[in-house]
C-alpha cells in the first residue's frame, strides 16, 4: 500500500490539510500518537484571529501591522499577509463546515480583544474554540473517508535518493514497527513545549517528535530558541488560568498582598516579573476575590470550575497559587509560503513548523489561525509524482526494528523517570525565561550526559507499552533541548521570548532566524542572513 | 492511600489525590506495567476516562478516596489494564453519519441559533456514556449515546439543510433501541443532557414518518404472557 500522502499528526493544520486533500481526490491517511481527538489543539480556548470582510473599525493592514510587532522584526511578512488576507476565508471555511462560532448582536461573528491586538478580532466558541475546531473536522474527515491510524508513534523519515518515501513508526498496540510508503508526508506533529517537562501547559505529547525526525533526515530548523512562556498556570499542576482574569481585573501579588507589576503588560513581561519573584523565593498568587461570586461565574466560570476541580480553591474567597509555565513553541521545521521544508516531498504545518508567522513571539489567537490556513492553502500546490516508489523493506525500517527489537531485550541501563524530571526543571531554570551563557552551558552539558546514557525498559510488554512511548519520547526532548541550546547560545541578544541577561538588548543586526542543519553529520548554527 | 487498580491493590505513601497523578506514581515507583491513556491532564481531550467505584470518571479531574477501586470502561474490549479499545468511537461517528451534510444558503445565524449546538458540541469522546449504557450490555450493535447526541447537534444546526441521511442512520440499532434510563447524563464530564437529545430524536423521526419499531411490528411488551390473561382480541 502506497498512500498519495500521508499526514503526520490529527491536529488542527493535519486535520485541515487531510480535507482539502481528499477533496481533492487523494488517497489520504492521518497517521498520529494519539487518538484522533486528543491532540494539543483542543486545548486552544481564546480563539482564531482574522478582520471579517463586514468588519468596519478594523482592517487586514492593522492585523499585519500587530502580527508583525509581535514578532520583535523575525517575522516573514510575505506570510504574515497571507494569513491575514486569508483569515476571512480560513474562518468561513471552518464555519461552513459547522464550526459553533459565536454570534455577536448583528448576528455576525462576535469578536473578542486579545492582548497585543489593537482591535477586537478573535473569533471565538466560548471557551473551547479549539474542541470545537477539531471535532468538527473530525466529524467531516470521518464522512470524507480518510484513514485515521491512531496511537502509532512516528519514528522515522525513510529517505532514500535525496527523497521521502514514507515513515517508520511503532504500533503503541503491539509494540510493531511498521513501514508506512507515501509519495508526499506532511508533518504536522505539533510543538515542543513539553520538552519542559511537568513545567508547560501542554498536552504530555509535545514531545517535538516530528521536527526531531525532520532534523535527523536533513531539514532545516529555525528560531528553535523561541519558546512562549504563560505568566499564570495554577502551581503544581501546570494547569492553564486563562489571560482573561487577568482583563477582568485580577491582580498578582505576593502572600502579602503587595502587587509588583501591571497585570496588563505583555505575556512574555509578566510571566518574567513572576518568575524573579519566585527566583527570590517568593510564592505568586492570583487574587481574583474583588471581583465578586457572582462576576466571576459570569466572566470567567471556566477558571471557577478549573481551580476548584485541580486545587479545591473557590476563587472568590482564596488565593490562586500561580507560576509562569511552557506555552507555546515559535521553532521548528523551516518551511516555504507552500509548506514545503527543504527536502523533497516532505512538507510540515502547524505548531512544528516555522512560516515565518510568529518570529520571536506568538500573538495570542494567531496559532489556530496560521494551522488551519497552512492546513488548507497546502492543498492548493500539491502533486503526486509520476515515479512509482519502490515497494520493499527499507533500510530505515529494519534499522528501527532492531532499534526497538533492543529496546525490549536490554536489561542494562536507568529508567528514564527521574532523569526526566530533572531534565524539565533543568530546562526550565536554565532554558526559560532568561538565559545566560553559563546556564546554557550548564545545562548543555547534563544533556550530553542523558543524551550518552543507557536507559532501558522495566516493562517488557509489547502490549500497549506507556513506559516504550514515554522513552521515545524522552530520546526525542534529549535532542530537541540540545537544539534549543545552541540555538540560544548563538542569539547574543534578547529579543521576543528569548532573554539573555549578558545580552540584555535587542541588536538590530540580528534581526535574523537562527538556521539549524545537519552539514555532514555536524550541526551548523547560523543567521538566516549569513545561509 | 490504599487503592485498587484492576486486581492489584497498591499503598501509596505520598500525599496525592488527584488519580491521574496517582497512575504516574504508581507507573513510575511501583508497577512500570501499569497501563493507562492520557494526554491533556486538562479534562478535554477524553482519552483518561475509567471507572472510580463503578463510576465513569476523568482521571485527570478525579480526586479518589481511601479503598477506592479503579477499572477499566465497561462495554468495551480491554487492551490492557485500563486501556480499551475505542475503535467503537470512529465506527458509530460514520456509521450515524453525524457531520454537516449540505450547508445552507442561508446566513443569518444568530447567537440564539449557536446556543441550541452549544453544549452537544462540547463532547470529548471519552467513552464515559458508552460505559455506562445499560443497553451495550446487552446489544454491542447499539450505536450508544456519544454517536446519537452528536446527531442531534448536527439536526439542530440551522447551518444544516437536510438530515435525512443522519436521521435514516440512527433508525436501526439506534434511536429506539435507548431506554430513556438516563445513566449516561450522570456520568457525561461535559454535561450534555443525552437522554433529552434522544427524546427529541425520537421526536423528530416521527415528524419526518419513521415509527418506533417495537410499536410497528406488534412486539411491544405490553407485561402480559400471550397464552393468557390479557387478550387483546377480545375487544
Amino acid at each position: 500500500m502506497i498512500y498519495d500522502i500521508l499526514v503526520i499528526g490529527n491536529g488542527g493544520a493535519g486535520l485541515s490539510a487531510a480535507i482539502e486533500l481528499k477533496k481533492k481526490g487523494f488517497n489520504v491517511a492521518i497517521i498520529s500518537k494519539t487518538n484522533a481527538t486528543s491532540s494539543q489543539t483542543v486545548q486552544a480556548q481564546g480563539g482564531i484571529n482574522g478582520v471579517l470582510n463586514n468588519s468596519i473599525n478594523d482592517s487586514v493592514s492593522n492585523h499585519i501591522k500587530d502580527t508583525y510587532i509581535s514578532s520583535h522584526n523575525l517575522g516573514d511578512m510575505e506570510a504574515i499577509k497571507m494569513v491575514c488576507n486569508n483569515a476571512n476565508d480560513t474562518i468561513k471555511w471552518l464555519d461552513n463546515l459547522g464550526v459553533a462560532f459565536n454570534r455577536d448582536k448583528e448576528d455576525n461573528l462576535a469578536q473578542r480583544k486579545m492582548a497585543g491586538s489593537s482591535h477586537p478580532r478573535t473569533c471565538y466558541c466560548s471557551d473551547y474554540t479549539g474542541l470545537k475546531i477539531i471535532h468538527t473536522l473530525y466529524d467531516t474527515a470521518l464522512q470524507l473517508g480518510i484513514i485515521f491510524l491512531d496511537e502509532h508513534i512516528l519514528l522515522n523519515l525513510i529517505k532514500e535518493d535525496n527523497q521521502i518515501k514514507g515513515i517508520t513508526a511503532l504500533r503503541l498496540l503491539d509494540s510493531k514497527v511498521i513501514q508506512f510508503l507515501a509519495y508526499k508526508v506532511i508533518i504536522a506533529t505539533g510543538g515542543y513545549a513539553g520538552v519542559y517537562f511537568n513545567h508547560n501547559t501542554n498536552s504530555s505529547g509535545t514531545t517535538s517528535d516530528g521536527i526531531v525526525a525532520a532534523y535527523k533526515s536533513g531539514a532545516i530548523l529555525k528560531n528553535m530558541e523561541f519558546i512562549q512562556f504563560h505568566p499564570t498556570a495554577l502551581k503544581d499542576k501546570y494547569v492553564l488560568i486563562s489571560e482573561a482574569a487577568r482583563a477582568e481585573g485580577g491582580k498578582l501579588v505576593l502572600k502579602d498582598g503587595t502587587r509588583f507589576t501591571d497585570e496588563l503588560l505583555p505575556r512574555d513581561i509578566v510571566a518574567r516579573e513572576i518568575f524573579q519573584q519566585i527566583q527570590k523565593g517568593n510564592d505568586v498568587f492570583l487574587d481574583l476575590r474583588e471581583l465578586g461570586y457572582s462576576k466571576i461565574k459570569t466572566l470567567i466560570p471556566q477558571e471557577y470550575k478549573l481551580c476548584f476541580d485541580f486545587k479545591g480553591i473557590k476563587i472568590d474567597k482564596e488565593l490562586i497559587p500561580i507560576i509562569p509555565a511552557a506555552h507555546y513553541s515559535m521553532g521548528g521545521i523551516k518551511i516555504d509560503y507552500n509548506g514545503k521544508t527543504n527536502i523533497k516531498n516532505l512538507y510540515a504545518i502547524g505548531e512544528c513548523s516555522v512560516t515565518g508567522v510568529h518570529g520571536a513571539n506568538r500573538l495570542g489567537g494567531n496559532s489556530l489561525l496560521e494551522i488551519i490556513t497552512y492546513g488548507i492553502n497546502i492543498a492548493k500546490d500539491i502533486t503526486i509524482p509520476k515515479e512509482k516508489i519502490e515497494v520493499k523493506q527499507y533500510t530505515q525500517y529494519i534499522k528501527d526494528t532492531k532499534y526497538i527489537e533492543t529496546l525490549f531485550t536490554t536489561t542494562i541501563g536507568d529508567s528514564y523517570f527521574a532523569d526526566r524530571e530533572d531534565l524539565g526543571k533543568l530546562v526550565y531554570d536554565k532554558v526559560g525565561l532568561y538565559r545566560d551563557e553559563k546556564n546554557l552551558l550548564d545545562a548543555q552539558h547534563t544533556i550530553k550526559l542523558y543524551a550518552n546514557k543507557q536507559y532501558k525498559l522495566n516493562n517488557k510488554s509489547k502490549i500497549y507499552n506507556i513506559e516504550l512511548k514515554e522513552l521515545l519520547e524522552f530520546n526525542n526532548m534529549i535532542i530537541t533541548v540540545d537544539l534549543i541550546i545552541q540555538s540560544a547560545l548563538y542569539r547574543q541578544e534578547s529579543r521576543g521570548s528569548h532573554t539573555r541577561l549578558d545580552f540584555p538588548n535587542e541588536n538590530d543586526k540580528l534581526a535574523y532566524g537562527t538556521l539549524l542543519y545537519k552539514n555532514n553529520n555536524k550541526l551548523t548554527v547560523g543567521y538566516e542572513n549569513e545561509y | 492511600m490504599n487503592i485498587k487498580i484492576c486486581d492489584d491493590n497498591y499503598t501509596i505513601d505520598e500525599k496525592i489525590d488527584n488519580l491521574l497523578d496517582i497512575l504516574h506514581y504508581i507507573k513510575q515507583h511501583h508497577n512500570q506495567s501499569l497501563t493507562y491513556r492520557y494526554s491533556c491532564k486538562s479534562g478535554i481531550c477524553g482519552s483518561c476516562a475509567v471507572r472510580v467505584n463503578g463510576v465513569e470518571k476523568l482521571a485527570c479531574l478525579t480526586n479518589i478516596k481511601e479503598q477506592s477501586e479503579i477499572l477499566p470502561l465497561k462495554n468495551l474490549p480491554i487492551i490492557k489494564d485500563l486501556v480499551v479499545n475505542n475503535t467503537n468511537i470512529p465506527s458509530n461517528l460514520t456509521k450515524s453519519a453525524a457531520y454537516l451534510e449540505q450547508l445552507s444558503s442561508e446566513n443569518n445565524i444568530t447567537q440564539e441559533d449557536i446556543e441550541k449546538i452549544d453544549i452537544n458540541s462540547n463532547c470529548i469522546l471519552c467513552n464515559s456514556c458508552y460505559s455506562s449504557c445499560p443497553v451495550l450490555e446487552i446489544n454491542q450493535d447499539f450505536i450508544g449515546p456519544f454517536a446519537l447526541a452528536r446527531v442531534y447537534r448536527y439536526t439542530t444546526d440551522k447551518k444544516e439543510t437536510t438530515y435525512s441521511t443522519k436521521l435514516n442512520s440512527i433508525q436501526t440499532n439506534g434511536v429506539w433501541d435507548c431506554t430513556l434510563c438516563g445513566a449516561c447524563d450522570l456520568v457525561c464530564p461535559a454535561n450534555i443532557p443525552i437522554k433529552d437529545s434522544i427524546i427529541a430524536l425520537q421526536n423528530l423521526s416521527v415528524q419526518n414518518g419513521y415509527e418506533n419499531p417495537a410499536f410497528s411490528s406488534n412486539s411491544f411488551d405490553m407485561g402480559f404472557q400471550s397464552d393468557f390473561g390479557f387478550d387483546p382480541n377480545s375487544f
